[in-house]
Parts: structure tokens; C-alpha cells; sequence
């Protein structure tokens, strides 16, 4: 589903990215040494040689080169909730070039495993996905090829 | 270190899927380890129970509930987690114990009860634990053992058969070790015939979860020697090490890793048995047999060269060229690993040793490593949680 046709208003997760058509994850920003965080930081900077406490956030690269990817081929155990019957999905590890991270998440529905390929470019989609009481489903970043149709 | 640790003896409940309460495999495994120390219980000064989340109170105060029910008896009481080094952190107190001059003989057990299926998060709505947020949109255990395989397959030209070998391979050790959940010899066929879990990986490339018991017997060389049991297999080395930020991998339960722009990444598990040799004044060259976390077949070749039995790239080959089979060059698992166990979280990294000590005394019959005089173990685990151990003769 495209997140353009009259989306679920509500993130699966509040506060850990941006709405709309061109979602960002949001992360912390170390104002010291530079060092980008997701999700975002309470307790200030892990760079060990860093005592700077300004944590800014940040919005992350919204694409990225496809690090890995694997499947769950069986439904994950709660608080996972799965749409009956539960439909086996991509998960995408991408490494954001700016920030130097890697970064996991589900791959766009119905993509394959055979669809994808290391080195990749991707992008950052929203999707609905299952919520209780909540036929809309709710808000979740998933990782699609960079170009790919929705 | 001016004293020196020794392991005077080991015990297990064997590794399976009961569901009785943990206290009774590892009491089992306390009086295995007993017995076979010749000790008394009554001469235990101090007990370092690992603990379990999963298995209530008693299971987060482990060394006492371990205490009460062999009898308390007023020794100190020690209580342990740390994930999948759980084991090797209870063994550490221990250890300082001893070599801080304050005991001579200490106690140390874990024991789990698990759930079928996935390891899954303690319940509620706890969006500020990572480990319940990476549950809740998807991310389980294999997810992360899925994306190093495939790693592997780009990196380095590993194949889904290279990992399925791994698996026959762990299963023929596994098959002569009576403490193993499962004893079937496994066919490559077999692998590839079993379910996608994670792919590339299936379900027989990932390990169980199982229920089980370990404990040692630790005590100062000296009072070994007294006992007529001066040459005991020595604990030459115990590392538990953090990671060094910023990581290089994607690590349980984490959802991203940290930006590195400040410095390169390092690669967690690679230091895990560095300071363990550093430790031991042992390179990879004088190991004989390596124990390692074979969560997934694919990670058992990241041990490998982790441990640097081989270079980078290269554990494929080796295990293709029979050297981590029983009587090759260096033989990884030869009590058939988590692919033969299950993983029983605080036992875990005790049993490890325990293959150590029986393999480093020529007591491990039909899965012998001729002339073993030195062994290592390796586990990792959430939050930054990893081991390795070093046993020698």
C-alpha cells in the first residue's frame, strides 16, 4: 500500500520518524564529536572519548546501500502482531553513507528476498502494520528498493 | 598471576526439553560436578549460580537458590547474568574469589528452563527496552543470524551447503556425546530438505532452545594438591570483555549500529578470545579444539576466524577440508555444539568448559581429541554480552 492514499494517522512508534511522503527515521546528533544514534539518546553521547552532552535530533538519510537481508519465514513471537494469517516478510539491513550506520527494518511488502542484492540502493517507505483495535493498522518504516514500484 | 586456578571437576544434567523446574538440573549437575571433583559439599565456600529471566525470583538469585536446595551451609553466594556469557561471568567470580586468597574451593552452576520456539521478550508495553521494540516490528534472533549468513555468502563465496555441512558435521560429533539433546546424524539433504527460517538459513542451521544443567568445581592449585590432584586442567584464561564503540555489526538487539565517524568500527566477537589468549600468553597455534557458539551453522565459521584458526574468509575451506572434524587439524565442537544441545542460556557457556575439562583429561571416549592439551570456548549474546575460556593441561 502506498503510503500517499490516506495513510493511518498514527506511527507505530512515536517520535522515531517523520510522516508523509518522504519519511526520515529520526536519531540523535551528537553536537561534540558528530556521531549519529538511532533510535534517539537520552543519556548523551557513546563515543568513550566524548564528554559532550548536546544530543541534537536529527533526521537520518532517508536511502541507502543494501548491507544485508534475510526473511522471517515464521511469525515472531509477541509483541509482534501479525495479520491473520500471518504473511512472511524481507527484513533489510542498510548502511546510510553520511552517518556511517546500519540500519534494520522490515522490507516493503511484498518485495522478495529474490528481488534484492548487497550493495543495492534503498530507500525509506512507511507502511501500515497490524495494531490492536486498529483496522487502519499503524505507521512503521520499512526499507524498499531505491525506484521500485509501490 | 602468582596463584593458579584448576578445575577439579564438572557436571551436567543432559541437555533436553522436560520442562521441570531448572533448581532440579542444576542440583543434578552440582552433585555431578562434585562427585566427580571428590569434594564435599559441606567444603564449598562459595557458590556463583548464572541466572535466568525466564524462570522467576528464584531464577534471578540463582547461587542461593542453588545454596537452599543442596543445603544451605553458610558458604558466600554469588548471582550472575549476562546473557549467553552468563556462565563465564559466574565462573569469573568464582575465580576472583580464589585467586584473591579467600577461598580455596568454589561452586559454580547454571541451569535453564526455556520456552518452545522463539526467545522472546518479557511482556508489557516497554517501547524504551530495544530488546522489546525489535520483537515488536519483526526482528527476532535468526533475523540477525540470517543477515550474517548472508553476509558471508557475498563476502566471502560461502554456500548454503558450506553451512549445512556444518550441521552433518556437528551431528556426527554430537551423535557420541550421551549429554546431547540431539544424537541423529544429520544429512546435507536433511538441511536442505528443513523449513526457511531466516534465509539463507533453515531450520536446521539454527539451534534450539533447550533445558539443561552445568557446574564446575573450582579450587587454588594448592588445594588441588592436596587432594592428590595437582594436575588438574588449569583455567588459564577468562575473558568478558565489552565491545569497543563504535560497533561493526548489527548486534542483538540492536536496530542500528553506531555512526562511525569518529573512528572505525571494530568487530565485537574477534576481541572476545584476543584477551583470552593475551591472558592464557597462548596463541591460536597452541589450541587443540575450539567450543564455539554455533547459534546458527553460518556463525560457527565466523567463530572460526574470530578465533583465528583460519584467516578471514577462509573457515569454509577449512571445514570443507575435514580439519574441524574429530581427528582433523582442529576439531570445533567436538561435543556437537548448540547444533547437538540446544541453547540453555546460563548452562551454556559452563558446558562448554566442561567439554574442555573432559577432552583436556582424555575422558571424552568416542569424541577424544587425541592428545588435547589445550581448549577455548566463545559465546556472544545481547547488550554486549560475550566470552571466551581457556582450558589447559
Amino acid at each position: 500500500m502506498p503510503s500517499t492514499s490516506m495513510p493511518p494517522a498514527e506511527p507505530l512508534l512515536p517520535g522515531w520518524y517523520t510522516l508523509g511522503d518522504q519519511p526520515q527515521l529520526i536519531g540523535s546528533r551528537c553536537a561534540g564529536c558528530g556521531s549519529h544514534y538511532f533510535p534517539r539518546l537520552a543519556a548523551g553521547c557513546r563515543n568513550p572519548d566524548c564528554t559532550d552532552s548536546r544530543l541534537e535530533d536529527v533526521p537520518l538519510s532517508r536511502s541507502g546501500q543494501l548491507w544485508s537481508f534475510t526473511t522471517a519465514s515464521y511469525q515472531p513471537p509477541a509483541p509482534y502482531l501479525a495479520a491473520e494469517p500471518f504473511v512472511p516478510f524481507a527484513l533489510a539491513a542498510v548502511e546510510l553513507e553520511q552517518e556511517r550506520m546500519i540500519v534494520l527494518g522490515q522490507v516493503a511488502a511484498g518485495m522478495s528476498v529474490e528481488q534484492l542484492r548487497i550493495g543495492m540502493a534503498m530507500e525509506l517507505v512507511l507502511e501500515p502494520v497490524p495494531a490492536e483495535n486498529e483496522p487502519a493498522g499503524r505507521l512503521l518504516w520499512k526499507w524498499r528498493p531505491a525506484g521500485a514500484a509501490p | 598471576m602468582s596463584r593458579e586456578v584448576v578445575i577439579l571437576g564438572a557436571g551436567m544434567h543432559p541437555w533436553g526439553k522436560w520442562g521441570r523446574n531448572f533448581v532440579e538440573y542444576g542440583v543434578a549437575a552440582a552433585r555431578a560436578a562434585l562427585a566427580d571433583a571428590g569434594v564435599a559439599w559441606r567444603d564449598i565456600r562459595f557458590v556463583s549460580g548464572g541466572a535466568t529471566m525466564r524462570c522467576g525470583y528464584p531464577g534471578y538469585v540463582a547461587g542461593a537458590t542453588f545454596a537452599q536446595a543442596l543445603g544451605w551451609q553458610g558458604a558466600e553466594v554469588n548471582s550472575s547474568y549476562a546473557a549467553c556469557a552468563t556462565g563465564s561471568q559466574a565462573l569469573a567470580a568464582a575465580r576472583a574469589k580464589i585467586l584473591g586468597g579467600e577461598v580455596e574451593l568454589a561452586l559454580v552452576v547454571g541451569a535453564d528452563t526455556t520456552p518452545k520456539g522463539f526467545l522472546a521478550p518479557a511482556r508489557g508495553e516497554r517501547p524504551d527496552d530495544p530488546d522489546w521494540v525489535r520483537f515488536r516490528i519483526g526482528v527476532t534472533n535468526p533475523t540477525y543470524f540470517g543477515l550474517y549468513a548472508q553476509r558471508r555468502m557475498h563476502l566471502y563465496g560461502d554456500t548454503v551447503e558450506d553451512f549445512a555441512l556444518v550441521k552433518v558435521k556437528n551431528s556426527e560429533h554430537g551423535a557420541h556425546n550421551e549429554l546431547a539433546r540431539y544424537r541423529k546424524r544429520f544429512t546435507p539433504e536433511e538441511v536442505a530438505a528443513s523449513a526457511i527460517v531466516a534465509a539463507p538459513l533453515r531450520l536446521m542451521d539454527i539451534c534450539a532452545t533447550s533445558d539443561g544443567g552445568a557446574a564446575l568445581v573450582l579450587a587454588s592449585r594448592d588445594y588441588a594438591r592436596r587432594l592428590g590432584r595437582g594436575d588438574a586442567p588449569r583455567l588459564a584464561a577468562i575473558s568478558v570483555v565489552t565491545p569497543t564503540f563504535p560497533s561493526a555489526l548489527l548486534e542483538m538487539p540492536d536496530l542500528a549500529t553506531d555512526g562511525a565517524v569518529t573512528a572505525a568500527p571494530a568487530s565485537f566477537r574477534a576481541a572476545l578470545p584476543r584477551k583470552a589468549y593475551e591472558e592464557a600468553g597462548l596463541g591460536p597455534e597452541d589450541i587443540d579444539l575450539a567450543e564455539v557458539y554455533d547459534l546458527s551453522t553460518a556463525l560457527e565459521l565466523d567463530w572460526i576466524e574470530d578465533l583465528q584458526l583460519c584467516p578471514r574468509g577462509e573457515a569454509a575451506a577449512l571445514l570443507r577440508s575435514g580439519a574441524t572434524r574429530l581427528g582433523g587439524r582442529i576439531p570445533v565442537n567436538p561435543s556437537g555444539g548448540l547444533a547437538c544441545f540446544g541453547e540453555a542460556v546460563p548452562a551454556q557457556a559452563l558446558a562448554q568448559v566442561c567439554e574442555l575439562v573432559w577432552q583436556l583429561r582424555g575422558q571424552a571416549g568416542a569424541r577424544q581429541v587425541e592428545g588435547a592439551r589445550a581448549g577455548i570456548t566463545c559465546n556472544q549474546g545481547l547488550f554486549g554480552h560475550g566470552s571466551a575460556v581457556i582450558v589447559t593441561r
